[in-house]
């Protein structure tokens, strides 16, 4: 067989299990999912097309309000996830020496790798009622009484932060680690101040790492699912939440499907808007190893 | 000198303790959970009640072990099961798009490699819900058309299987490119010029060099496969994997010891695992 033709050949083989994978995961998937959101159920089989479930979504004040709080949300969790994890990024990657930096990017990683239910659990122990800082408090008699500390919206913020922030400090390390201390040296030596040389220097040298960190924390928060409910209790909220509840509990499919629509469009309209505001490509932050 | 470190003292210190206040805020709901699963108490609360490992290893109601109690032995059957087979499968379909993107020359590629990474920036939820939908629709066009029983295509451990493939495939991908894209392809040329035929030069020169990354990429997709809550719970059936019956029993029965106990198994297990693909990843990486 001519080489060409053996290139081809392997080509295709290797072109099927990804066109597959995309078709029949992806793409067929989320097609099927916008044409079930444009579906109205008049009756037992009967069906109408048309944006009704759009429709009831904004006629239900408690629908749109649960999403735009999930959206809120989910930006200051970013920027709290960015501002708490870029000092600790910094000090592995810059300030640490060599061997205890090592040590201690693998203890950040440990607790990525423990389940979001676990760290959730972890949370409820140490929040509640009779949990181990109400507790402490007494103990000190600091209050007099037991005090619930969940179901609340900082809990909330706190353990989405605490869920995320790893994913926000592995890209920085990462890009931060490849930075020359002689450009902050050059910055000192041309006279630039502490603020100057982070401003100027550092912040846009780490911008591929910002970005990428906080496309994936935003991405994570607003998908998230169990820190808020087990951290939020009842009245947590959150859309993902509402999906649920429209295809599990009211086995309301039609309107799930819409609401799923929304949250991925809205989801990516923001990860589009902070690439296009940065000027970043998706291929260049999220896939950088 | 380190000239990105404070200069003065009391910087250095302050910025030390917030190293120390963070590293604390990491640690200190996994300790709380951990702590509890060795107290000899029916409630994971103080006080204090001694030491006990009856958490683990009790027989009977109602300090039954985890390892002696049904649902959550099963529950990690299936976990396992699920993981074995969802992280083999990414791997194999992760190689060939390493391959394909790596080595191939073809039009549209660099449109096609940020469709491979979309879904990393899907919500798991969405996924789920898709994957659902999509299986039903096709599951009742076969009954209403064919009048065929499909149940597979009906929530259960193949559409959790699924559900996870469709974005473990993404960071097994990134993982086995990333290692690919470091290998000299003189290598290969000259086991070729050697007269060695490309299968063989693959499965002695290209797939031996590819092997850690193999390795850390099957662990990577167990581990989060394992621990995936999201996808899997739009998808699950009756036989449910680890993550959903310890939330079941989190909601319905309130929160137990044996959840605790379960708690640091998966701390145990999971360090475990991730530390042994770092140690693989660092060991056979060649020194720079």
């Amino acid at each position: 067989m001519p080489r060409s033709d053996a290139g081809k050949l392997s080509l295709i083989l290797l072109f099927m299990p990804f066109v597959l994978w995309m078709a029949l995961l992806i793409v067929l998937p989320q097609l099927g999912v916008g044409y079930l959101s444009l579906r109205e159920k008049l009756g037992p089989g009967k069906y109408s097309f048309g944006l009704a479930n759009y429709m009831d979504f904004l006629h239900e004040p408690v629908y749109w309000n649960t999403l735009l709080r999930t959206a809120w949300m989910s930006i200051l969790v970013t920027i709290l996830a960015l501002i708490v994890g870029f000092p600790v990024a910094y000090y592995i990657a810059k300030i640490a020496r060599q061997r205890s930096r090592a040590a201690l990017f693998l203890m950040c990683l440990i607790p990525l790798w423990v389940s979001d239910l676990v760290r959730a659990f972890g949370w409820i122990v140490l929040l509640r009622e009779t949990g181990l800082i109400s507790g402490f408090l007494q103990g000190i008699g600091l209050i007099s009484g037991p005090v619930e500390l969940l179901y609340n919206d900082v809990t909330v913020v706190v353990g989405l932060v605490y869920t995320v922030v790893l994913f926000m400090i592995v890209p920085l390390v990462s890009t931060l680690d490849g930075m020359d201390n002689s450009m902050i040296e050059a910055g000192y030596n041309l006279g630039g101040s502490r603020f100057t040389v982070f401003r100027r220097i550092v912040v846009p040298y780490a911008m591929p790492g910002i970005v990428a960190g906080c496309i994936i924390v935003f991405m994570l928060t607003a998908g998230s699912y169990l820190t808020p409910i087990l951290l939020g209790g009842k009245n947590s909220m959150w859309f993902t939440e509402q999906i649920y509840e429209q295809f599990v509990t009211r086995y309301n499919w039609e309107s799930g499907a819409t609401f799923g629509v929304l949250l991925l469009a809205f989801t990516s309209f923001v990860v589009w808007l902070g690439l296009r505001l940065t000027g970043q490509s998706l291929a260049s932050t999220v896939a950088k190893d | 000198m380190n000239v990105a470190a404070p200069q003065s003292t009391a910087l250095r210190w302050i910025y030390g303790g917030y190293m120390l206040a963070f590293f604390l805020y990491l640690a200190a709901p996994l300790a709380a959970a951990a702590m509890f699963a060795f107290n000899d108490s029916l409630f994971p609360a103080l006080p204090w009640k001694g030491f006990t490992l009856d958490w683990f290893f009790g027989t009977t109601e109602p300090k039954l072990g985890m390892f002696y109690d049904r649902r959550l032995m099963e529950g990690l059957r299936n976990s396992l099961y699920i993981g074995v087979i969802v992280s083999a499968l990414s791997v194999v379909v992760g190689t060939c798009n390493a391959f394909l993107f790596e080595r191939k020359q073809f039009p549209g590629k660099s449109a096609l490699y940020v469709l491979m990474i979309v879904p990393l920036v899907i919500p798991g939820v969405i996924l789920g819900i898709s994957i659902l939908v999509f299986a039903s629709m096709i599951a009742n066009g076969l009954e209403d058309t064919f009048d065929l029983e499909w149940d597979f295509l009906r929530p259960g451990i193949f559409l959790v299987v699924l559900g996870q493939f469709s974005f473990l495939v993404t960071i097994t991908s990134l993982v086995i490119a990333a290692r690919l894209r470091k290998f000299d392809v003189a290598l290969e040329e000259a086991a070729l010029n050697l007269g060695a035929s490309r299968l063989r030069v693959l499965r002695t020169v290209t797939l031996p060099y590819l092997a850690p990354a193999l390795f850390s990429a099957f662990v990577v997709a167990f581990l989060v496969s394992f621990e995936n809550f999201n996808t899997t719970l739009m998808l699950v059936g009756s036989d449910a994997p680890l993550t959903i019956t310890m939330y079941d029993r989190m909601v319905k029965v309130g929160s137990t010891p044996v959840l605790n106990a379960v708690s640091v198994f998966l701390m145990i297990g999971s360090g475990l695992l991730a530390l042994l693909s770092v140690v693989v990843q660092r060991g056979k990486e060649p020194k720079a």
